[in-house]
């Protein structure tokens, strides 16, 4: 199983964690990811803009690499994904956006949406299997109770995101148990951490991510996980009434393989 | 040789105004077989339809065309009118000038070239047009209702009323549909058990009323005036003759684990149960899911209690197969399912209901005993936030687009009703906007705001949580353009209607037309409001759209009035346009058998006369009473035989001729 692998920057700066496990775990299941050569930001954030053009194109140029290797298309960082699959459901279904960043590309063959782009979790759930996953844990989470963080990002909007119920997801919860620990279903695991306002708003943004963690922790949880380095940085940092631990869903995924 | 007239008709301005009226009608002498041509400013009126019969009287005329508005909405009219003069009342063609040329086009000189032409067809096949006598049929005087809601039941007395039979087809065990279900009702808040239960009763002891309760409609056929319609009647496995209702069944049988339909699933039931205390007829029915007999032969309780020995364990499905001249769809609705909306929590957190389940919870026969008792605890809850329009005026793909038009009304009702019995209670509505049209409707609405002080919120609700027993319900004030998040005991959502699941099965067995949400759809939005746009089928409540109770009984009695209509009639001309085969050009394929919808298609084998002898050839027949006339025969057929009278292939060609010339 070979696959096309999209870091993005944070995960070779901020969010290292993220990345470095996510390699380690993929090998161990069996899984290449093969790095994507000279890639580019992804943008940062899906413009929402209907002409917008000039931020999409890095994307593209993402999409049809992956294209032209013939493989489908693997994300770990939530933001990155929400980006990087919205630009590619635009080149798909969006008539003036896929001739306008082709006309600007002048890309060997032009880019329509052809390369599928799957996030980690569904790489677990729908290449590998959370039951083909839970036989090759090394070191199950016995007894902890852990709480998933899913994020504004990760879901929505779901007619695109396609991964799971935007309001009742379970993909994490699954991840959860396969790794042999008990999910713990909280009110606000798919309320927004308060995101990008922490530039602009710090107070904001605390509020959110306090109230993230005090559902999480009204319900009993032991740790928090996430996929999405932006998410990780206002729990731990904006989180300040509370001391859950926060990490990365890579790492406990590597820590129950053995490959940490 | 025709001698044709042609009228063109000014419609007011509406065609004038962009065609040359004058121009059409110089341009139709210069027609072939055009022997007089004029025009009018109002060609249906009197005096223009006596100026036609006076025409034709004066020039022989044996072909009329008429310009004017579309023939669905005069032909009618105009046909009558040649007929008054001698005239076949099928040598009369319409070209549409109003809809199809004079309202589309802006530019006189482009309109009245597209009135001639269309003009020019018109005459082109009435050249050819052959008169038609329409056969005769005769009307079974015994009316179908299906559905035995307040509308069902309402239509059933109106036509039984009048002397014609009436048959009820209801699929739940009793009659009373939903309303059955309400506590109150708005606006005067009598009690809908009060106001319904008489009227369950006076059908079912009606002696030209027949029910058939839980039955189900299987299969129809036939057309207007002499439909044949099979009825499933579901085993009940309970002898209607024999039972007398005494419930004694119901008390004893052990298997009482069932959700309660009636309570909307909030208490139990037995395998055996009664619906609820006053339905019609008051007769258990058996659940075989959960009976422990029908599933394992053991048990049996209820046999043995049974005094009377009406259990019969070996019932069987029964068919019944009976002629009907017209049926009425009552078909009511359902609230949606609330699978897709997750951020409201329904399902996830039991205080969190829908309105019907309040209904119950208020309800004196409920399963609280119209103690307001939330799920979760069975406390009282001193908090409660109403959600208007769940489901109802979205445009996402979870969403209806249509208004359900009684959620403002109802939700209006259950916090007075709640404030009257427990008044301490705060109570929140959320709402996009207040529709209270009817009469003393939007007084009762604001009797809720300003006598009883229920806190209006204008704005949507985002999320629904359960958080240390409270339901924390987080949602915006538009008005003071702020976020809210209420501490709540209970939520209540205004589920949107939609049709019930059966409607959409039942509209393709009835070629009834539907509209994209399963409503049916009446033949005409302002005119034919209870008629389907199929012959001899009508429409009451729901089933049409979502009504409140005034407006669903005023409409079902407007349905009984076309229903009375059309029974009291003794023969029902037929629609002569239907199609022929030619004998001598079929070669018995079944292409023609196989896409007719009405099966109006039989085979038979006839002797033709060949040279030296005999042969024997299978051909098609068509039944002229069974052809709705639609011509999927005759595009299908490989040699040529089939045609459509009036519409034969040689008509419709001279006129693709004439406007391609």
């Amino acid at each position: 199983m070979i696959y096309s692998y999209y870091p993005g920057c944070t995960l070779k700066t901020k969010a290292k964690d993220l990345d470095m496990y996510a390699r380690k775990s993929a090998e161990a299941l069996g899984v290449t990811l093969e790095e994507i050569p000279e890639w580019q930001c992804c943008g940062g954030v899906y413009p929402q803009a209907k002409d917008e053009i000039a931020t999409k194109l890095s994307s593209v140029r993402t999409l049809a690499s992956a294209k032209s290797a013939g493989q489908d298309l693997v994300t770990v960082c939530s933001a990155c994904h929400h980006v990087v699959k919205r630009v590619n459901d635009d080149m798909k279904n969006d008539e003036y956006i896929r001739t306008r960043v082709n006309n600007y590309l002048g890309l060997e063959e032009p880019y329509a949406g052809e390369t599928n782009v799957i996030h980690y979790l569904e790489l677990l759930r729908d290449v590998i299997g959370f039951d083909q996953l839970k036989k090759k844990v090394k070191n199950p989470f016995k007894g902890k109770k852990i709480a998933a963080y899913y994020g504004c990002l990760l879901l929505r909007p779901s007619g695109v995101m396609a991964m799971d119920n935007p309001e009742n997801p379970t993909i994490m919860e699954d991840f959860i148990r396969a790794i042999g620990a008990t999910p713990v279903v909280y009110p606000f695991r798919n309320e927004c951490c308060g995101g990008y306002i922490t530039m602009e708003d710090k107070n904001l943004a605390i509020k959110k991510s306090n109230q993230v963690l005090a559902s999480a922790e009204g319900k009993g949880a032991d740790l928090v996980i996430t996929a999405c380095p932006l998410c990780m940085y206002n729990l731990s940092k904006n989180g300040t009434k509370h001391s859950l631990p926060i990490y990365y869903f890579t790492e406990l995924l590597a820590e129950a393989l053995g490959v940490k | 040789m025709q001698k044709i007239g042609v009228f063109v008709c000014w419609c007011g301005s509406n065609i004038a105004a962009t065609v040359d009226v004058k121009a059409v009608a110089e341009a139709a002498k210069q027609q072939p077989n055009v022997v007089y041509a004029t025009d009018y400013q109002y060609m249906c009126s009197e005096s223009g339809q006596t100026l036609i019969i006076d025409a034709i009287k004066e020039y022989g005329l044996t072909g009329v065309v008429i310009c004017s508005c579309s023939p669905r909405m005069h032909e009618t009219t105009f046909r009558k009118a040649v007929q008054k003069a001698g005239l076949n009342p099928y040598m009369l063609e319409i070209a549409n000038i109003r809809e199809q040329c004079s309202w589309i086009h802006k530019d006189i000189k482009e309109g009245t070239e597209k009135a001639i032409i269309l003009m020019t067809a018109a005459v082109a096949k009435v050249q050819l047009n052959k008169p038609l006598i329409a056969g005769e049929s005769a009307v079974t005087k015994r009316c179908l209702v299906i559905g035995g809601g307040i509308a069902g039941i309402q239509t059933a007395l109106d036509v039984a009323d009048a002397g014609f039979e009436v048959d009820i087809v209801e699929k739940k065990p009793t009659i009373g549909g939903k309303m059955a279900q309400l506590d109150k009702t708005f606006p005067t808040l009598d009690c809908a058990a009060c106001i319904l239960t008489p009227k369950m009763v006076d059908a079912a002891a009606h002696d030209k009323i027949t029910l058939y309760t839980y039955s189900e409609v299987e299969a129809v056929k036939g057309f207007v005036g002499n439909f044949t319609v099979t009825i499933r009647k579901k085993a009940r496995y309970v002898k209607e003759n024999l039972c007398t209702g005494c419930g004694i069944c119901t008390e004893k049988c052990p298997m009482k684990k069932q959700p309660n339909e009636f309570n909307m699933g909030l208490d139990k039931r037995g395998a055996i149960y009664i619906p609820f205390a006053q339905a019609v007829p008051k007769v258990p029915v058996i659940d075989p899911d959960a009976c422990i007999k029908l599933k394992t032969g053991k048990c049996g309780i209820c046999s043995k209690f049974c005094q009377v020995q009406a259990i019969d364990y070996t019932q069987k499905d029964e068919l019944i197969e009976k002629k009907y001249g017209a049926i009425v769809v009552a078909t009511g609705f359902n609230l949606i399912k609330l699978d897709k909306f997750g951020e409201l929590s329904y399902g996830l957190c039991p205080d969190v209901v829908t309105s019907l389940e309040y209904e119950r919870l208020m309800n004196a026969a409920g399963p609280t005993k119209g103690h307001l008792l939330r799920p979760s605890d069975g406390k009282e809850p001193k908090t409660i936030v109403f959600v208007q329009c769940v489901g109802s005026r979205g445009n996402s793909c979870k969403e209806k687009s249509y208004c359900s038009k009684v959620c403002c009304m109802y939700t209006a009702k259950h916090a007075m009703l709640t404030k009257d019995h427990y008044p301490d209670t705060d109570i929140y509505v959320f709402y996009i906007d207040v529709r209270t049209p009817g009469k003393n409707f939007d007084e009762f609405y604001r009797r809720a705001v300003e006598q009883y002080g229920v806190n209006y919120i204008k704005g949507q609700v985002g999320k629904v949580y359960e958080e240390n027993g409270k339901v924390m319900v987080q949602g915006s004030d538009l008005l003071s353009n702020e976020q809210v998040l209420i501490p709540a005991d209970m939520v209540v959502l205004a589920t949107a209607i939609e049709p019930d699941e059966s409607a959409r099965k039942l509209g393709t067995m009835l070629t009834a037309s539907m509209d994209t949400n399963d409503f049916f759809t009446e033949a005409h939005a302002k005119l034919r409001p209870v008629e389907s746009p199929t012959a001899g089928i009508f429409l009451s409540g729901m089933a049409q759209g979502p009504k409140d109770i005034p407006e669903t009984v005023s409409q079902a009695g407007a349905a009984a009035a076309k229903v009375i209509g059309l029974l009291a009639k003794d023969k029902l001309l037929g629609n002569p346009c239907v199609a022929h085969s030619d004998e001598m050009l079929c070669n018995g394929c079944s292409t023609c058998a196989n896409v007719c919808p009405y099966g109006a298609i039989e085979y038979q084998n006839k002797e033709f006369r060949i040279p030296g002898g005999v042969e024997t050839r299978r051909i098609a027949v068509v039944n002229e009473a069974v052809c709705q006339g639609c011509g999927a025969c005759t595009v299908t057929c490989p040699s040529g035989a089939m045609d459509l009278k009036g519409f034969t292939n040689r008509q419709i060609m001279a006129e693709v001729d004439a406007i391609c010339k």
